[in-house]
């Protein structure tokens, strides 16, 4: 507890945009065998620093195999929500979920140099305590820290629907459940929210046994990935309305709901249409008259492709598919980055309009059947994947893996961590700087990036901007 | 007297101007929806909520201070609870998770209950207990039913006159973030009371007890 609130909690998302930029960034570090512990590697972001663009610190975890994903923060910007305040919690601790293993690290970063584990949640307190497996996007909200699951319980993940739970965000307790009336929804992926208008937006990816030991070929032709958006009413924990966006559309993943609280809007990401193999992100918004609906918006088509040239899997295909796997959006709501996995590609559009986007720049790098090289010279294994912005908007960073089952499938002998980061033109463009490449230590992959003080995939604002 | 009377506007300001009262709720609800009116009438739904928490707190004890015969007890009593509470508040630093459970809009409802849960009413108490010992030393021994009647009808007066400061406190806060100084200021004039608030049901509990004990 402090004395006053934490100078990187912001009431808007405009004051962050001009708060001091990011010197550090912390990015998972995955080994995908299980052959060493996973960890968190702390990459110096701080032009004027000798050790720029390298990692100035690693901190390996005691166990193997916890297959680190996505993670985040124990306090954002909603700390400084007028209704649930608190506003004296520090920004200081990352909570960090193995989504194989079900065991949860909280890890000390106050001194980024010195970053060191503060708690373990062991597997076994979160089965006990949720009913729920394999956690996996982490949000600080009005009732503390929440954790969004991808299984159920049982072995397999598969005994009842997953969901989200809720944490201390002072002593890291597990709450328990949050859901009080899920409605239709069984699966679960990831969740945002916009906290004064009081509702939450989830989506769906898949069941364990569709994803753990690989892509399920079979359930994709059929269709039996999640494909699904809910919207909830946030305090009460209930499901207010589903929106199917189509069985063809597999794989709805990533919600980015506008910063600016006062919008009613938002997007997600669709990994792959089973119809054309096309990407696909959807807008989603709230009508007048309070129904949510939403409209599919930017459309990535596949690129035709010599079967010899493609992993198996794909062969049949004759083509490369985007497979949008992550998007994010800038904190002045205006470009929306789509991270295409399979093409190789970085896009960046102007969603000023969200109902019209404008594709306004473009970065090729990795790819299937292409392995586009770094403008600095080196490899970038698979392709554009888990992408983070800067609070300012003006540095896009990304690292390269997917997840470890999936990386095997599509790029298959590939192997390799990278982050890299372009550059945001006055006027939107992108650019890759060929001087930022971190290569991972041998044996590991990258994956989610979070920036010390924000980024534009933690923090929600409780005021709008002025 | 005076001084009791002070006491019951000072500390209005003092509730008003902590931002756990509500004052922040008001400027975010008049930048929703984008106009002063959603404002202002944000801050009449805390007042309304708030003053129903004094009246909560406050009414008991003036049915209770009629039993003029046992007076100093309750008093003492009384003083008791508030430093009781203010030492629990000081243990536990916990913030009262069910607020947040409260739909953004029901802004009466959320004042009523973050008033509750944080004392605020009960650090009314010993100063509104010192006002109704003082109308009982004026008057004499008037019959109970009277007692009584006088007494509720000053709860009413301090619970109107500490919320109406309250308001006052908190509006001009709101009103300046919102019109003058913009959300910066938010965060800076955002100070954490916790200790602060707890020691003041201490102290206002000590000096109700200590009067009390006194005599006035």
């Amino acid at each position: 507890m402090t004395l006053r609130p934490d100078p990187t909690f912001h009431a808007t998302a405009q004051l962050a945009m001009q708060a001091p930029v990011e010197n550090y960034g912390f990015t998972v570090m995955l080994s995908p065998d299980g052959a060493q512990p996973d960890g968190i590697a702390v990459v110096d972001l701080d032009p004027e620093s000798a050790d720029y663009g390298r990692i100035v610190h690693t901190l390996l975890m005691p166990y193997k195999g916890d297959e680190f994903h996505h993670f985040g923060w124990n306090a954002c910007s909603a700390s400084l929500s007028p209704l649930s305040g608190h506003a004296f919690l520090e920004r200081r601790y990352l909570i960090v979920p193995g989504i194989r293993s079900s065991r949860i690290y909280v890890i000390d970063v106050k001194e980024p140099l010195e970053a060191k584990i503060h708690k373990i949640i062991e597997p076994e307190e979160v089965f006990a305590k949720t009913g729920y497996s394999r956690p996996h996007t982490i949000h600080c909200g009005p009732e503390g820290i929440y954790v969004s699951t991808l299984g159920g319980g049982g072995a397999d993940g598969t005994d009842g629907p997953p969901g989200i739970f809720i944490m201390d965000c002072e002593t890291f307790e597990i709450i328990g459940q949050y859901e009080m009336d899920r409605g239709p929804q069984d699966k679960h992926y990831d969740f945002w929210w916009n906290l004064p208008q009081d509702y939450m937006v989830s989506s769906e990816w898949g069941l364990p046994p569709q994803f753990e030991n690989g892509i399920v070929p079979e359930d994709l032709l059929s269709n039996k990935y999640g494909h699904s958006i809910h919207f909830w009413d946030l305090r009460k924990r209930k499901n207010i309305q589903t929106i199917d966006l189509g069985e063809n559309h597999q794989m709805a993943l990533e919600i980015r709901p506008a910063h600016d609280p006062k919008k009613s809007y938002g997007f997600c990401g669709v990994v792959v249409d089973t119809t054309n193999l096309q990407g696909a992100i959807f807008t989603w918004w709230r009508d007048a008259d309070g129904t949510w609906q939403a409209e599919k918006t930017i459309t990535i088509d596949p690129r035709p492709e010599q079967p010899e040239n493609l992993p198996p899997l794909l062969q049949g295909f004759e083509a490369v598919p985007p497979l949008v796997t992550d998007i994010d959006l800038s904190l002045d709501d205006k470009y929306l980055y789509v991270a295409c996995w399979g093409m190789g590609e970085m896009h960046q559009y102007d969603v000023s309009d969200p109902m019209n986007p404008e594709l306004t720049g473009k970065v090729e790098l990795g790819g299937i059947a292409r392995g586009a090289k770094h403008p600095g010279g080196g490899d970038f294994a698979f392709g554009p994947q888990m992408v983070e912005i800067s609070r300012d908007g003006k540095r896009v960073y990304w690292t390269n893996s997917l997840y470890s089952s999936w990386d095997e499938q599509f790029y298959p002998g590939q192997d390799g961590g990278q982050m890299v980061m372009a550059r945001v033109g006055e006027n939107g463009g992108l650019e890759l700087d060929p001087d930022f490449y971190v290569d991972f230590p041998k044996g590991y992959r990258a994956h989610q990036i979070r920036l010390e003080g924000g980024d534009c995939s933690t923090d929600s604002f409780c005021y709008p901007n002025v | 007297m005076t001084a009791l009377w002070g006491a019951v506007v000072l500390s209005g300001v003092y509730h008003g101007a902590n931002p756990g009262m509500g004052w922040p709720l008001a400027v975010s609800a008049g930048l929703m929806e984008g106009r002063n009116r959603a404002m202002l009438n944000a801050i009449g739904a805390l007042a309304v909520g708030h003053l129903l928490a004094m009246l909560a707190i406050l009414l008991p004890f003036s049915v209770m201070s009629a039993m003029a015969r046992w007076q100093t007890e309750i008093r003492i009593g009384a003083g008791a609870l508030v430093i009781a509470v203010g030492i629990y508040l000081l243990l536990n630093r916990r913030h009262p998770r069910f607020l947040s459970r409260i739909h953004p809009t029901k802004l009466a409802l959320w004042s009523f209950l973050a008033a509750m849960a944080h004392g605020a009413g009960l650090m009314l108490v010993p100063i509104y207990l010192g006002i109704c010992g003082l109308d009982v030393a004026d008057t004499g021994h008037d019959a109970a039913r009277a007692l009584m009647g006088q007494n509720i009808a000053s709860a009413f007066l301090v619970a109107l006159a500490h919320t109406l400061a309250m308001t006052v406190a908190g509006g001009v806060i709101a009103v300046a973030i919102y019109a003058y100084f913009g959300l910066k200021f938010l965060s800076h004039t955002w100070f954490n009371l916790d200790v602060v608030w707890a020691l003041s049901l201490v102290l206002v509990g000590a000096l109700g007890v200590y009067f009390a004990l006194r005599g006035h």
